[in-house]
């Protein structure tokens, strides 16, 4: 059953067009995120859900009811915003209970509501203090409280996490996960941390310009990315980009010539003008790199040591290139070491349209 | 040779140090320079008038009298009407009390629709608002005047009560604007999301969260209207005359001999509300004014 609909929408603040004539079918269950860098939109895509953002064109659904006129409250949904918005007079008590107080609710139902969502949620304990006295987690947990209480059927959260430090970050972002798990809400999640995203996910819907530019599952986002954007922007450190021919299952760059030998095109492989991507991740190096249909020998110019793992930085092609080795290989700068890679993982994108090959 | 020092801890400051005596010698002869006049006027009041006659108006009074303030009160002539400032103290009351609950009410819901409600239009209807508040007064006494006339206001309490209320919403509105502004959008989502309307809002999420900015209303209505002498004079009649109104009948009356006490006396009397608003408030009004600053 569809969830979440939407259909056409289209949202323009004056000459600018924030939303481009956005669809996505988000079926009852599922945890999508949306994706993007600051301004590409995805935010305005919630509050435009949320009911919060009057739309230029096109329609919202929710739960098979057409939304797109009635207010946040009526909508069916519940929001959890990053700087958390308690209302600071109130207690955690209040602030669970201030919208089921505007809905006129029994007070023997909001009570049982309230100890339902503070027991989910491990905040019995805090419910008499006011927001000032919490920490930023427990802060965090109350607004996803209050989204609780209403016993609605789509979470909306705006990066709930952003303002929370990284250890905090890690712990709450199970704690979400373990949420969805339990409830199988809708929820929707915006974030601009691929991190999130790519555990949090069961779609992520990556955005650029008002425009969604893929929706799919995280791994399919992750080794098959659609265009030359979302191959950039997935993937800490930054796959390796290649500018150069596509010719008889070869591609030629900067003096280099890669066999394409196992790469799945698309349609028919076309010859042309086209970038070569690469993760750090899928760059072997030493003894194992020399049976790999890709081999190169390239010179260290930087290691960055991270423990889990290295990050080297050579030139192949003339361009730098990043390789992401164990954590425990001996290198250093200026050393020469051979590396390869299959090109059944690489992703090759046209020239002009940066669409996948 | 000399035991050298060597730096640890906290940097020993001089208390007498150059810059110390500068500056607090500056704010010395600064607050002498205010407060001499405040001086004078409570030693005077305290005088009798053969004691002023001498003519050291710098002297403590040799005997001390509270007559003239009594006087002041409660039997000083203005015309011919023998009640001191007694009677202009009630009316000033009753005139202070609607108008400021009467503006503050009206211009924070102003200040709250024009930052959380935007509405087609409302950034123009602002800007005319803060015009509003660089037109001189003097420019619409008359038509003020007309106006009240018209609606059966003029010369009554209501009707200065009500030309308070206009006067104090430009300047009141973009105060409340500005704070209500630089409230968190999403708090005002969230009690959106909660089901909470327009009043709903105003009432359990604003309202509780702006006193400070509600206290520098009240500071400077209060104070405002109290002070206020044009529009007394001009829109009520003799018997509703406010407490500084009648000061200036009694300070600039022309007969009879200059009690000089009983004048001191009677504006220390005048000037003693907006006083003690000060001295209650100041810390309050103080970080009103920095919260609305800070936060843009």
């Amino acid at each position: 059953m569809t969830s979440v609909l939407v259909k056409d929408l289209t949202l323009k603040f004056g000459a600018l067009t924030v939303l481009d004539n956005l669809n996505i079918d988000i079926p009852e269950g599922e945890f999508l995120v949306l994706l993007g860098a600051s301004g590409c939109g995805k935010s305005t895509l919630l509050n435009c859900i949320a009911g919060l953002l009057d739309v230029t064109d096109g329609e919202i659904h929710i739960n098979d009811r057409n939304v797109t006129w009635e207010e946040p409250s009526g909508r069916g949904i519940g929001m959890v915003f990053q700087s958390y918005a308690l209302y600071p007079q109130m207690t955690v008590e209040g602030n669970l209970s201030f919208g089921l107080k505007n809905a006129r609710m029994a007070k023997a139902e909001i009570k049982q509501r309230v100890a339902r969502a503070a027991e989910i949620l491990q905040i019995e304990p805090l419910l008499h203090r006011k927001p000032a006295a919490l920490s930023g987690g427990q802060r965090q947990r109350v607004a996803i409280g209050r989204a609780l209480v209403r016993d609605v059927d789509v979470f909306l959260f705006d990066e709930p996490l952003s303002n929370l430090d990284a250890k905090l970050r890690a712990d709450l972002r199970v704690e979400i996960k373990r949420l969805h798990h339990n409830l199988k809400n809708t929820m929707i999640y915006v974030t601009h941390d691929q991190v999130e995203a790519m555990t949090l996910a069961d779609r992520i819907a990556i955005m650029k310009g008002g425009i969604i530019q893929q929706l799919d599952t995280p791994t399919e986002i992750y080794n098959r990315p659609r265009n030359k954007y979302v191959a950039g922007f997935i993937g800490s450190p930054e796959i390796n980009f290649f500018e150069g021919e596509v010719e008889q299952g070869t591609f030629a760059t900067g003096g280099e010539r890669f066999s394409l030998e196992g790469y799945a095109f698309q349609g028919a492989a076309t010859a042309g003008a086209a970038w070569l991507g690469i993760r750090p991740e899928h760059i072997v190096s030493g003894g194992s790199a020399k049976d790999l249909p890709v081999t190169a020998e390239v010179t260290v110019d930087i290691v960055e040591p991270m423990g889990s793992d290295t990050l080297a930085w050579a030139t192949l092609a003339g361009v730098p290139l990043r390789i992401r080795m164990d954590g425990q290989a001996a290198v250093s700068t200026g050393d020469r070491i051979l590396i390869g890679f299959d090109p059944a993982r690489a992703s090759l994108f046209d020239k002009t349209t940066e669409e996948r090959l | 040779m000399v035991d050298a020092v060597i730096p640890r801890g906290p940097k020993p400051r001089p208390r007498f140090s150059r810059t110390n005596i500068m500056l607090y010698g500056t704010l010395i002869v600064v607050a002498a320079y205010y407060a001499l006049p405040l001086y004078v006027m409570i030693v005077t009041s305290l005088k009798g008038m053969p004691e002023i006659r001498i003519g050291n108006i710098f002297a403590p009074p040799v005997e001390v009298t509270y007559q003239p303030w009594v006087k002041a009160w409660s039997e000083a002539c203005t015309g011919i009407n023998c009640e001191g400032l007694s009677r202009g103290f009630w009316n000033s009351v009753q005139i202070l009390i609607p108008s400021v609950i009467l503006s503050i009410a009206i211009a924070s819901v102003n200040g709250y629709a024009l930052a959380n409600w935007k509405f087609k239009g409302s950034e123009v209807f602002f800007t005319i608002l803060i015009v509003g508040a660089f037109i001189p007064y003097q420019v619409m006494l008359y038509p003020l005047v007309i106006i009240l006339r018209e609606m059966g206001l003029y010369g009554n309490i209501w009707g200065l009560v009500l030309v308070h209320t206009i006067f104090g919403m430009p300047i009141l509105t973009l105060l409340f604007r500005n704070y209500f502004t630089s409230v968190p959008e999403e708090l005002f989502k969230a009690a959106r999301v909660d089901g909470a309307g327009f009043w709903g809002i105003y009432f359990r999420i604003m309202l509780p969260m702006s006193l400070p900015i509600f206290v520098v209303a009240i500071i400077l209505q209060v104070t405002g209207i109290w002070n206020d002498f044009l529009f007394g004079v001009i829109y009520t009649k003799p018997a509703d005359y406010p407490m500084t109104v009648q000061l200036n009948n009694i300070v600039n009356s022309v007969q009879g001999v200059k009690e000089y006490n009983v004048n001191m006396a009677a504006t220390l009397l005048t000037g003693l509300v907006p006083l003690i608003i000060y001295f209650a408030s100041g810390k309050l009004f103080v970080r009103g004014i920095a919260a609305g600053a800070v936060k843009g």
